[in-house]
Order: C-alpha cells, then structure tokens, then sequence
C-alpha cells in the first residue's frame, strides 16, 4: 500500500472484517444419493463408497456442493451469493474477475439425510496489487458448514481477486478478452451484419414502395410488400438522443459510455457508439459520420464521430 | 352506450409477502404466502380459486402455484407478456374471465427474487438465438445499451430536450414517492424520504438517469383476487370495482427500445390505454382522486400525466412542482411509496395501493376517494386500470 490514504469504499469495508459476508444458507435439500450420482457422473467419479445403496457416503469434494444457488440459464442469476465486498469493488470500478482459488477442509463424511448450513466471513480485503491485468484486491472469505446438530462437517477457504481492467487489456493473452456482445442473427437481418464485415451500411428499401425500414423485417409495414433490396447509406446523420452509461460497467466498453440514436440523412434511425467526443460533448443534433470498427477478428461494429458542418 | 365490462368485476383480495432485499425462500413459497393472504384477505377459500393470471418474468408456472394451494378445477389460466408493461392486464383479463362466467375467482400473483436472483440492473445479454425477440436485442445490446435504465435514459434525454424539462423535474417524483414511502411501514425505504438536494447529489447510473431516479431491486411477492361485482358485495371488504382496464401497444412498439419512432419520448401506448380508460370508465382525468403512476424510472412520469390529462404534453415538469403529486397536493401520486420508495414488484404492489385508496385504508389516504387510477411499465407493451369505490 502506498502512503496514500485508503479510499473510502476499502476504510468502510475494512470495517466489516470479521463480520458475516452473508445470511446463513441452510441447504435446500438434505443430502442426498440422486445427488451424489449426478456429481459422480459428471466428474468421472467411479469410487464404489459414494455410491453404495445401503450406506452411500458424499464424496468430501461436494461440501459446498448442498448449499450453493442454482444456476439461472442465462448467467445472470445467483450463482454467486452476493458476498460483502463484490458490490463495493464493482461500485469502486473492480468489476472484473479472472480466477478464484479455494481450500476445503474435510471434518466428517457427509451421508444422506444430513442437512448442511454455511455460515460466511467476511476475512478481509487486501491492499492494492499490480496485476498484469489491471490493479486490484483480494476478498478473502472463511466458510463453516455445520449439520442439523450444529456441528462443523467442514470448513472452505475462498479467495478472489477482484481487478480493474486496464484499457491496455488488449496486451493481455487474447483469451482473457472478454467476448464483445454478438447481436442475435436472422435471416431478415443477415445482410445488415454481413454489411458491416464488408463496412457498408445497408439499409433496407421496399421493393415496391421504396420506403427505408431499420431494424430490418420481413414485410413492408406501409405498403405490406415482400419484395426487398438494400441501399448502401451515405453514413452521414445528426444525433436525435444520447446518454452516457456509468453503470453497470460490461467487459469490452469504456465508461463513462456514449451511446446515440443517430438520424440518417436518409430518413432511418440506428442505435450507435460514439467515438472521438467526450462524454460532455455530445449533443442533440450534432453532425455525425459513420465509421467501423473491428471490435473482434471478424466482427465488426459501426460507431459515429463528430463531422463538420450539418 | 356504457361499456359491457365496466364494473363487472371487483378485486375483493389483496395479499403481499414483505419486501426486501433478499427473501431467503423460493419465489414459489413467496407466491403461495402472498396468494394465502390475498384469499383470507377476500374470506374465501384456496380451493374456491378456479383462475389464476401472471405476467412474464415471473417464474412460478400457474399449475405450479395451483398444485401447491391444493386446487381442484383450473379454468382459466393466462400468462401475460412483456413484464411490468402487463401489470394492470391481469384486471383485465380476470374482469372479461369472470364476467363471461369461464371462472369464478381468479387470483393474479407476482412473486420474484428479482434482487438476490436476478438482479435486472446488472446487464443483460440476449442469447444468440435467430428467433425474432433475440434478435431486437442486437440493435442495442452489442453498443453497450444493456439496462432498463439505459433504455428509457434515451427517451428521458430527448423528453428533456423537447421540452425543457431538468433533472430536477425528474427528482421531484423521487422525492414524492420517498415521502410517502416513509410513511409505509411495508416500504422499504419507510422512515426514510429524500430532498432534491439529495437526488441531486446521487450518482450517475446513465446520465441523465441518477441513481435516485430508478426504482430499487426487490424480492417479495404480491397477490390480488378478482369476483364478479355482484358476488364481490357479500364479501367482507368493500369492492373496488373495476371500473375500466385495458392493455395497449401501437404503432412500431418494441420491448423498451421503441426508439424508431418520430417522437420517441411521448409514450404513444400510454395514450392508448387513457383513451380506453376514460372511454371505457365514462370518466376524465377530473374524476381520478389519485393516481398510481409505473414509476421504474422517474422521467416516464410526467409523460403519464400527460397522456392521462392531468396536464398537457411537456406540462408534466410543472404539474409534478410544489408538492402537487404529494399527499395534500392536487393528484397524490402513488402514495404507497411506489417502486422508488415500497418495492419494485413489478407493478402489481401498485394495484394493492389502489385497492386501499378505493378501500380507504392506506397509509396515505386521499380524502373521498372515488376513482383510482392505475399504470403498468411504460416504454413497454403496456396496462392500466381505474378501480373505482362501489356506490
């Protein structure tokens, strides 16, 4: 730690330590043998002990295993107890996690019909590190899962590193890159994505009316024609909206974030990143020109700059 | 003519969970202990409900919730899409059900861990799946647009640009919704309002949305019950009969990112379901005692106001001034604290404040309330109701 003084955030959280991290979790279900099977299967476990019909044992390795949250399909759920300290960092700008590590330490066996409850503590949060990756700190969280009696079965050590990113993170190995969010794809929209790998703007023209539709969709909503070809656009507009993101930070951007509805001088509206503007800078109506940007190999974005004139 | 639905209907129940943070039980216990509450509410019994109505989002399947409250016969089911834009549609739908005689009581329910869960502020990313509702996304998702607050923040901007309007305009439905809650022992943030000085010190969350601007993140769970009118005046509380519901989407409407329009700040589906209210109900903005106004984000307040004509377009900046949607004020605003101050259940928390203004038992009563009016999430395919005191 420098001599500088501790922020805020890293004084008030120091002053939790010690504390719980978290409500107590009293497992949803006892242990139990379906459980078990699933885990076994899925680790390639084969030790005759665990799966036992008469007086099957949980393996060691499940202990944290009857407590944890369910996953939600799309990632966003509770995967993660919300632990003390993970709001604070995110708040702080260390949003971001590469690897954690944890230790577990075996009291009993664990047998069907045992009940496990985890009690979380908070341990500490350390000074600044330098990481190749970004500057940041490590929670450390102290686990005790008890049983119906009350008695300790196990104990987990769990430590994370929470880091903010540099903006340099492109001299970090490419697979730390988190993925740029990809836009979902069909076979009204596909000559729009594949537009912008050749970076061409297209927009879609009514085969009949020649009326100018974005997003694109299968059928004329003016005069109901199917019939459709593309117009490649001057990439000059103004911008209707703005807003700037501060929160939540997502991997891939930079914040504070600009993002336009930016008019085209066509007659259609697009959602667009802005670049070379500051945040303070933008404006409604201010003349913008396209420009692309391989945000990927192989997967290219549009985003706007200021232009002269309008 | 007068409507064939006005007033057939009544909801005669409401029940909730408590609201907080983190519920530490499953959405289904939640729903079922706000549905128990909501029935005893009513002096009827579980087994009497033979209709039940959701909204999307919500994650307890309808039979889920009838098996565990020991149902029988399940007539009429239906699950609402687009979020908190169909909180008032379940009125509607349970009205034209019981009114047509498919179902006899019908119980419309929300339950969500929204908070310890899934936590709709942290970003959302649609999956890549070439379908046409995945595909909306990637007109905004890939360029950092990932929140609801990020989303109406570009209508808010233009709103502001329209018409005048400042943050400050914005905080003062903050600071509305702040003072009742503190008022509401059920609120989460009871005994705790803010001033506009404090809203306008709070953080950026997407400028020009602050955080004192966008409603909390909630677990909890609320339930109402909806009879015939006529069935509903031998029950024990006094009827709040549904005087008017509807639901609305027009022209070019997406998901919250109907940014393709002309005019991107007026909330055009909002008008929609005012015009239907009103024709439907027989009234005007001059017959509505207090208003429970979809407060997800503060800005698409005043647009309300507007569509409902309680002032005129871009007035809304200097209706919401000098208290005017407090208590005491002109057309107290959502007096239960709303989704800023009680919690964020999607809506249909706001429906049981209706229901205790027609009732007279809420904690920020209105004086001789005789019509209330009730919105669901705007920027969405949306809903509303006026629930009105049995004469």
């Amino acid at each position: 730690m420098s001599a500088a003084a501790a922020p805020d955030w890293l004084v008030q959280l120091r002053g939790r330590q010690g504390s719980p991290a978290a409500p107590a979790r009293t497992a949803t279900d006892p242990v139990n043998l379906p459980m078990i099977r699933r885990w076994c299967a899925a680790m390639g476990e084969r030790n005759p002990a665990y799966l036992d019909e008469q007086a099957p044992l949980a393996p060691p390795a499940m202990l944290e295993v009857w407590t944890m949250r369910g996953f939600t399909p799309d990632g966003s759920g509770g995967a993660v107890a919300r632990l003390t300290g993970i709001d604070e960092m995110d708040a702080a700008g260390f949003t971001a996690v590469v690897a954690t590590n944890l230790s577990q330490e075996y009291v009993r066996y664990l047998h069907p019909g045992d009940l496990v409850t985890q009690q979380v503590t908070f341990v500490g949060v350390s000074d600044q590190k330098q990481t190749a990756l970004g500057p940041g700190h490590f929670l450390d969280y102290r686990y005790e899962f008890t049983d119906q009696r009350g008695e300790v079965v196990g104990r987990m050590r769990f430590r994370i590193l929470k880091y903010r990113p540099t903006q340099v993170a492109a001299a970090a190995p490419a697979a730390m890159k988190p993925p740029h969010p990809r836009p979902a794809i069909t076979a009204d929209s596909a000559f729009f994505w594949d537009g912008l790998n050749q970076r061409r703007l297209l927009i879609r023209r009514c085969g009949q009316c020649a009326r100018l539709h974005h997003p694109p969709g299968p059928m004329c909503p003016v005069c109901h024609s199917q019939q459709w070809s593309v117009l490649e656009a001057s990439g000059r507009g103004t911008v209707h909206s703005y807003v700037i993101v501060h929160q939540p930070q997502m991997p891939g951007f930079r914040y504070p974030l600009p993002v336009a509805l930016v008019d085209l001088e066509e007659g259609v509206r697009l959602v667009a990143n802005l670049s070379g503007v500051g945040p303070e800078q933008v404006r409604i109506g201010m003349p913008v020109e396209v420009e692309f940007n391989e945000v990927e190999p192989g997967y290219v974005l549009y985003a706007f700059h200021p232009r002269a004139g309008g | 003519m007068r409507h064939p639905l006005r007033d057939q209907a009544a909801v005669v129940g409401i029940g909730a969970t408590e609201f907080s943070k983190d519920s530490g039980r499953s959405e289904l216990k939640l729903a079922v202990e706000a549905i128990a509450a909501a029935v005893a509410d009513a002096g009827l019994a579980l087994h009497e409900v033979d209709g039940l109505c959701t909204y999307a989002m919500d994650k307890n399947p309808e039979i889920e919730v009838f098996r565990n409250i020991g149902g029988r016969d399940l007539k009429f089911f239906s699950r609402i899409d687009y979020g908190g834009g169909a909180a008032c549609a379940p009125l509607l739908q349970a009205a034209l059900a019981v009114h047509a005689g498919v179902a006899e009581v019908v119980v419309c329910y929300r339950a969500m861990n929204e908070r310890s869960q899934y936590r709709f502020g942290q970003g959302f990313i649609a999956p890549p799946l070439p379908n046409a509702e995945s595909a909306n996304w990637g007109w905004t998702v890939p360029f950092g647009l990932v929140t609801p607050a990020s989303w109406v923040a570009m209508a808010a901007r233009r709103y502001m640009h329209d018409f005048g309007a400042t943050s400050e305009d914005f905080g003062r439905v903050s600071v509305a919704c702040r003072r009742h809650a503190a008022n509401n022992p059920h609120a989460w943030f009871y005994g705790k309002p803010i001033t506009l000085a404090q809203h306008q010190a709070s953080r950026w969350i997407v400028e020009p949305l602050r955080l004192l601007d966008c409603c909390q993140e909630s677990d909890g769970a609320v339930a109402i019950v909806v009879t015939r009118a006529e069935r509903a005046r031998q029950l024990r509380h006094r009827p709040a009969l549904i005087r008017a519901a509807a639901q609305g989407a027009t022209d070019d409407q997406m998901n919250m990112t109907s940014f393709y329009r002309a005019d991107i700040s007026a909330l055009p589906e909002i008008g929609l379901v005012a015009r239907q209210l009103y024709a439907m109900g027989g009234l005007g903005a001059g017959d509505i005692q207090s208003a429970v106004l979809y407060d997800h984000f503060s800005p698409f307040v005043l647009p309300q106001l507007e569509a409902f004509g309680f002032c005129g377009r871009g007035e809304g900046k200097d209706f919401v001034k000098d208290g005017n949607i407090e208590i005491g004020g002109a057309l107290p605003v959502n007096t239960h604290g709303g989704q800023l101050g009680e919690a964020y259940i999607h809506g249909l928390n706001g429906v049981a404040e209706a229901v205790r203004q027609v009732r007279g038992t809420s904690v920020n009563q209105v004086a001789d309330v005789e019509n209330v009016l009730v919105t669901a999430g705007t920027g969405v395919p949306t809903s509303g109701a006026i629930l009105s005191a049995a004469t």
